[in-house]
C-alpha cells in the first residue's frame, strides 16, 4: 500500500545525538515512513549503519532502490547516492553530482519527496555546516508539506537550520528535544 | 526559488516528441531522476518556457545532442569501490586467466574510468596482452573523453589511495603521464581498449564475453527495463562469464537470477547455466 505521508529528516555535521533521540521518541508505533538524509563520511559507514540499528525502537534500514517505504519504518540514504522518489512512491537513488558538496543532498530528496507526498510532507531539518536543505524545505513549503527547523540556538553546529531560516519561512523554528512531540501530533491527526 | 514548470505530464510530452524524431527511447527511464536531469538543463540553458525547450529540441538536433550528454550521468571514478576491485584481482582475473583471449564489456563507461582501472588490473596480472576491453555508453561525448585516456590530475590522489586498497603494490603514477592540469595513461592500456557508442535500450549484442560490468546504470532504468538489459547480458555472456553491477544494484528481481550464482560478497555474479 501506498503510504500518504513521509517524515524526512535531514541533518549534517551535529545532528546525530539529536537524531537518535528524535527517531526513539517517535516511540516504535509511529504511522508514518521516515527518510532520513544524513550526511557521511564514506569512511565511516558500516559503524554509522550499526549505530542507527542498535539505537532506534523502529525498524531502520538502508533505503533500497524501488523499494515502497512502509509506515514505521526508517529508511536510511545509501553513501554517496542521492535518494529520489517516484510516483508510485517507490524510492531511487542516483550516483549524480554532488549538491553543496553532499551526496545524498538533503535538498535532493526533500525536493523530489515533496513532488511526490505534496501537503503529507513534514520536512525537519537539523544541525549542520553547510547550506544543503534551505532549497528542499522551500520546496515542501511549496508544495503544501509541513517544514520544521532545529532552532539554530540548539543546534551544535548552527548553520544549516539558520541558512534554513534565512532563506526561506520555515512552519516552526524548535528547539531540539520539541521536535519529536510536535511530529508525533503532526502525524497522528493531519 | 521556482516551481518546477516541467512535470511528469510535460516531460512525456518530451520523451514522446525525441523518441519520435531521433530514435532514442528514455521512457523507461526512472522518471524522477530524469526529470531532474531536464529541469537542471532547462535551468542552465536558460529557456523562458517548456514550449521553446521543447520547440528547440525539435528542430536542433545539435541541441539534441547537447541533451543526451547532460541528463545522461557520467559521474565515474578510477577503482570506486576498492574492495570491488580487490575481488576482482583475487577472485575473477584467475579464472579469466585461463582462457586464450579476454574479452570484458564495460556497459555504460561514461568518460571511462572504469576501463582504465580494468587495464591497469589486467596489467598487473599479466594479463593485458591477450585481453580486450570494450567501453560503450549511449553519449558519443563521453565516449570521445574515454578514447583520450587524459583524466584531471587533481583526481590521482585520490585513485592512488583505491588503487593501494584495491591491492595494487607498485606507484600508481607509473601508469600515467602528468602535463599541468591533466593526467595521461599509458598507450599500453589504451591500445587494449575499444571505444563505441551503444544504446542499452535499443541496440542488441555485438559480441561474447567472459566478463560484462555495469555500474551504476541500471539505477536509472524502471524495473522492465532492468530485466531487458539484463537479459542482454545474459545473451552477451559465454557460459560460466561473469557479471558485475552497482554496489546497489541486484540480479535478484530479475527472471534470469536463478540461472546466476553471487561471487563472496560483492556485486559479481557467474552464470550457472545457459537459458533452457
Amino acid at each position: 500500500m501506498k503510504p500518504d505521508k513521509l517524515l524526512l529528516i535531514g541533518g549534517s555535521a551535529g545532528s546525530l545525538q539529536v537524531m537518535f533521540s528524535l527517531l526513539t521518541a517517535l516511540g516504535n508505533d509511529f504511522p508514518v515512513p521516515v527518510l532520513v538524509v544524513l550526511h557521511r563520511n564514506s569512511a565511516f559507514d558500516s559503524s554509522l549503519e550499526e549505530l542507527f540499528f542498535s539505537r532506534t525502537a523502529l525498524v531502520t534500514k538502508e533505503v533500497e532502490e524501488k523499494e515502497v517505504p512502509a509506515a514505521g519504518t526508517v529508511y536510511l540514504c545509501p553513501a554517496d547516492y542521492h535518494v529520489l522518489v517516484e510516483s508510485d512512491h517507490s524510492f531511487s537513488l542516483d550516483y549524480s553530482e554532488r549538491v553543496h558538496f553532499s551526496r545524498p543532498s538533503i535538498d535532493v530528496a526533500f525536493k523530489s519527496a515533496a513532488d511526490i507526498y505534496g501537503a503529507g510532507t513534514i520536512a525537519v531539518l537539523l544541525s549542520g555546516g553547510n547550506a544543503d536543505g534551505a532549497e528542499g524545505l522551500a520546496h515542501v513549503k511549496e508544495r503544501g508539506g509541513v517544514t520544521v527547523v532545529q532552532d539554530p540556538m540548539s543546534a551544535e553546529v548552527p548553520y544549516m537550520p539558520q541558512q534554513a531560516i534565512t532563506r526561506m519561512h520555515p512552519d516552526h523554528i524548535l528547539p531540539a528535544e520539541e521536535i519529536s512531540a510536535f511530529i508525533r501530533g503532526l502525524a497522528a491527526y493531519r | 526559488m521556482e516551481f518546477n514548470p516541467i512535470q511528469y505530464e510535460e516531460m512525456e510530452l518530451l520523451l514522446t516528441d525525441i523518441y519520435k524524431r531521433y530514435g532514442y527511447d528514455f521512457s523507461e527511464y526512472s522518471k524522477a531522476s530524469l526529470q531532474r536531469r531536464i529541469y537542471r538543463l532547462f535551468t542552465l540553458d536558460k529557456f523562458p518556457s517548456f514550449a521553446e525547450f521543447r520547440y528547440r529540441l525539435q528542430t536542433d538536433a545539435l541541441y539534441f545532442r547537447r541533451f543526451v550528454e547532460e541528463i545522461t550521468v557520467n559521474v565515474t571514478e578510477m577503482l570506486r569501490d576498492p574492495s570491488f576491485y580487490r575481488t576482482l584481482r583475487t577472485t575473477i582475473l584467475p579464472v579469466l586467466a585461463t582462457y586464450p583471449f579476454i574479452r570484458i564489456w564495460h556497459a555504460g563507461c561514461a568518460t571511462g574510468e572504469e576501463v582504465y582501472s580494468m587495464a591497469i588490473l589486467l596489467k598487473e596480472a599479466g594479463l593485458l596482452h591477450k585481453s580486450l576491453l570494450y567501453g560503450t555508453d549511449i553519449n558519443p561525448l563521453v565516449i570521445e573523453k574515454a578514447r583520450k585516456g587524459i583524466f584531471p590530475v587533481n583526481q590521482m590522489q585520490k585513485y592512488s589511495e583505491n588503487y593501494i586498497q584495491s591491492g595494487g603494490l607498485k606507484d600508481f603514477s607509473a601508469y600515467y603521464t602528468a602535463n599541468y592540469h591533466l593526467a595521461k595513461f599509458d598507450s599500453s592500456l589504451t591500445g587494449r581498449m575499444i571505444f563505441s557508442t551503444h544504446n542499452l535500450v535499443s541496440d542488441s549484442s555485438f559480441n561474447e564475453f567472459q566478463l560484462i560490468l555495469c555500474r551504476n546504470v541500471l539505477i536509472y532504468f524502471e524495473r522492465q527495463l532492468q530485466s531487458k538489459v539484463i537479459q542482454l547480458f545474459d545473451y552477451s555472456l559465454e557460459s560460466f562469464g561473469f557479471l558485475a553491477l552497482g554496489s546497489k544494484e541486484s540480479l535478484r528481481f530479475s527472471p534470469i537470477a536463478g540461472r546466476y550464482k553471487q561471487v563472496g560478497k560483492e556485486k559479481i555474479w557467474r552464470k550457472t547455466h545457459e537459458a533452457g
